[in-house]
């Protein structure tokens, strides 16, 4: 070690402590179940029962959030559902690929830079960040672009609290939200079928309303892995593909950003996004949906208009063509 | 590279019987984790991709015996040809029915939408209407009756088969790995196929001018 010279290895490519500890401890973990487990017989079963156990250990209760009356009534999709069936492509593109492979992925320490059209750039920890604003849990909707739904309970922070610490410019006009791509612990990032890193934008009005929450946690616990952890968006009367997961960077813009569906395929997923049952996918129907966790008998259920959240936020796009902004 | 291995009659009957077995297995797999809960967080579709992957894995094979033929010069395998052929028409009628019941629990109107407005299902959709006069006339007895029209009739296998790639080509949204790797085994197989017949008229140019006269 050169002490007073730069490294010309950029800390990125370095394979962060956290990381190379973890896998030690993985290891370990995986050992013991082998020599505790001897009846489970084969080294996979155990193997993933290590895996499952250390999740288990990682699943870290919040104090001190307050209920809302959102999503009453709502049958809640089961914990199992929501974190083992993920579109979360940094981690391969199969829906069971995430809660696995998200195995290795540290989410703590954990800076988020905001910039652009602010008044000054900041940085900020995701611990100071639960405490911009009380956390909340928000039961809602989640409709996945491909025609499946959950009902999630998410806890998080409302996005207008944030925008207000990050102090925007009057000549910010739209939030573009920037997921991190870590190869060392992604591994879905060695496919190139997006552009990485993610990236997903809002209009100020749709980042300030009152729906749109920051999410740190789910079930009362801090978010898994593979549902987006630290933090990530959650837009309800949006197809879910708009929720941002383990966001590190916000910016602030005056021009729209071209989020990473819209440049894989522009003619399919527009910036918007909007649930709508009246305007379908190119190559597939959206006016119904199946909600997760009903069995194989379970009929679609029909898609409502901006996922049912019309009443909060239809104002938002009264001037505009939904069929064009789709 | 010629092979020259050949089978008994009885032998052949073991190897039909044991592919029979085989060909049930994707079946007993989903039975299997159905009876153990254990068809992911989304059943329905699990189950109608698994059906349909299988249908166009089944059918590879079965398009998979003539280039065999082609390559080792090996024929008792053709004798695997229908069977192999028939499970990939009940992999697809599973599939079809899946969709129907499962996924769209009989609603008509929605069903005749669904093929009639987006591609990929109508595609799809085609395939499985084309392969019933197949399976109808795979019989010994349909063979006889048609004669020369069999062979032409059932030709349109290859159609199902581009039309099943194209089918699952179009409903992935992004990672188009899979699909690929069916797109890629049918060129190969339709390829050696290809190869051979070219192969075969420029090696015999009375062959070719006979067959241009007939």
């Amino acid at each position: 070690m050169f002490i007073g010279r730069k490294s010309d290895i950029l800390a990125s490519e370095i394979t962060p402590r956290e990381v190379f500890e973890n896998r030690r401890g993985f290891i370990k973990a995986a050992g013991f179940s082998l020599i505790a487990g001897t009846a489970a017989a084969t080294g996979f079963i155990s193997g993933l029962a290590s895996k499952r156990a250390e999740a288990a250990t990682q699943r870290q209760k919040i104090v001190g959030y307050s209920k809302t009356a959102y999503g009453a009534g709502e049958k809640l999709t089961d914990y199992d559902d929501i974190t083992t069936y993920n579109n979360y492509y940094e981690f391969g593109t199969s829906k069971s690929d995430p809660a696995p492979e998200s195995m290795l992925f540290k989410p703590r320490p954990w800076t988020v830079s905001i910039g652009g059209e602010v008044k000054k750039p900041k940085q900020i920890s995701i611990e100071d960040i639960l405490k911009v604003a009380p956390l909340e849990e928000r039961i809602y909707r989640m409709r996945c672009v491909e025609g499946w739904s959950m009902v999630i309970p998410w806890v998080g922070l409302p996005l207008a609290q944030l925008i207000k610490f990050a102090e925007p410019t009057a000549n910010a006009k739209y939030v573009e939200f920037i997921s991190i791509a870590d190869k060392q612990t992604m591994p879905g990032l060695n496919i190139p079928v997006l552009d990485w890193p993610y990236v997903e934008g809002l209009r100020m009005d749709e980042a300030m309303n009152p729906l749109t929450i920051m999410a740190v946690g789910l079930y009362g616990e801090l978010l898994p892995n593979q549902n987006g952890a630290p933090m990530r968006l959650v837009v309800p009367w949006k197809y879910g593909f708009k929720g941002a997961k383990a966001i590190i960077k916000i910016r602030f813009t005056e021009k729209m950003p071209q989020t990473a569906w819209m440049k894989a395929g522009p003619t399919e997923y527009g910036f918007y996004a909007n649930v709508n049952p009246t305007v379908d996918h190119p190559r597939w129907t959206q006016s119904t949906e199946r909600r997760i966790g009903g069995g194989l008998f379970s009929p679609r259920i029909k898609t409502q208009m901006f996922n049912g959240y019309a009443e909060q936020v239809a104002q938002l796009y009264s001037s505009m063509d939904l069929r064009k902004n789709f | 590279m010629v092979i020259k291995y050949q089978p008994s009659k009885k032998q052949i009957a073991w190897i039909k019987a044991g592919l029979f077995v085989a060909a049930l297995i994707p079946l007993a797999r989903l039975v299997w984790l159905g009876v153990h809960d254990n068809l992911t967080a989304n059943p329905i579709e699990f189950v109608e991709r698994s059906l349909g992957t299988w249908a166009l894995a089944v059918l590879m094979i079965t398009l998979s015996m003539t280039p065999i033929k082609l390559l080792t010069g090996m024929v008792w395998q053709i004798q695997l040809r229908r069977m192999m052929g028939l499970f990939m028409f009940f992999y697809v009628c599973l599939h079809f029915l899946t969709y129907i019941w499962l996924d769209q629990s009989f609603d008509w109107m929605a069903i005749v939408k669904d093929i009639a407005k987006h591609p990929y299902v109508l595609v799809g959709f085609s395939a499985f209407v084309l392969a019933i006069p197949l399976a109808v006339t795979s019989n010994n007895a349909m063979v006889r009756r048609l004669r020369e029209r069999w062979k032409q009739l059932h030709q349109l296998v290859y159609l199902i088969a581009i039309l099943g790639v194209i089918h699952f080509w179009w409903l992935v949204k992004k990672d188009i790995r899979e699909p690929l790797f069916y797109a890629l085994v049918l060129a190969l197989l339709l390829g050696i196929r290809l190869y051979h017949k070219y192969k075969k008229l420029s090696n015999a140019p009375g062959v070719a001018a006979n067959k241009a006269v007939a």
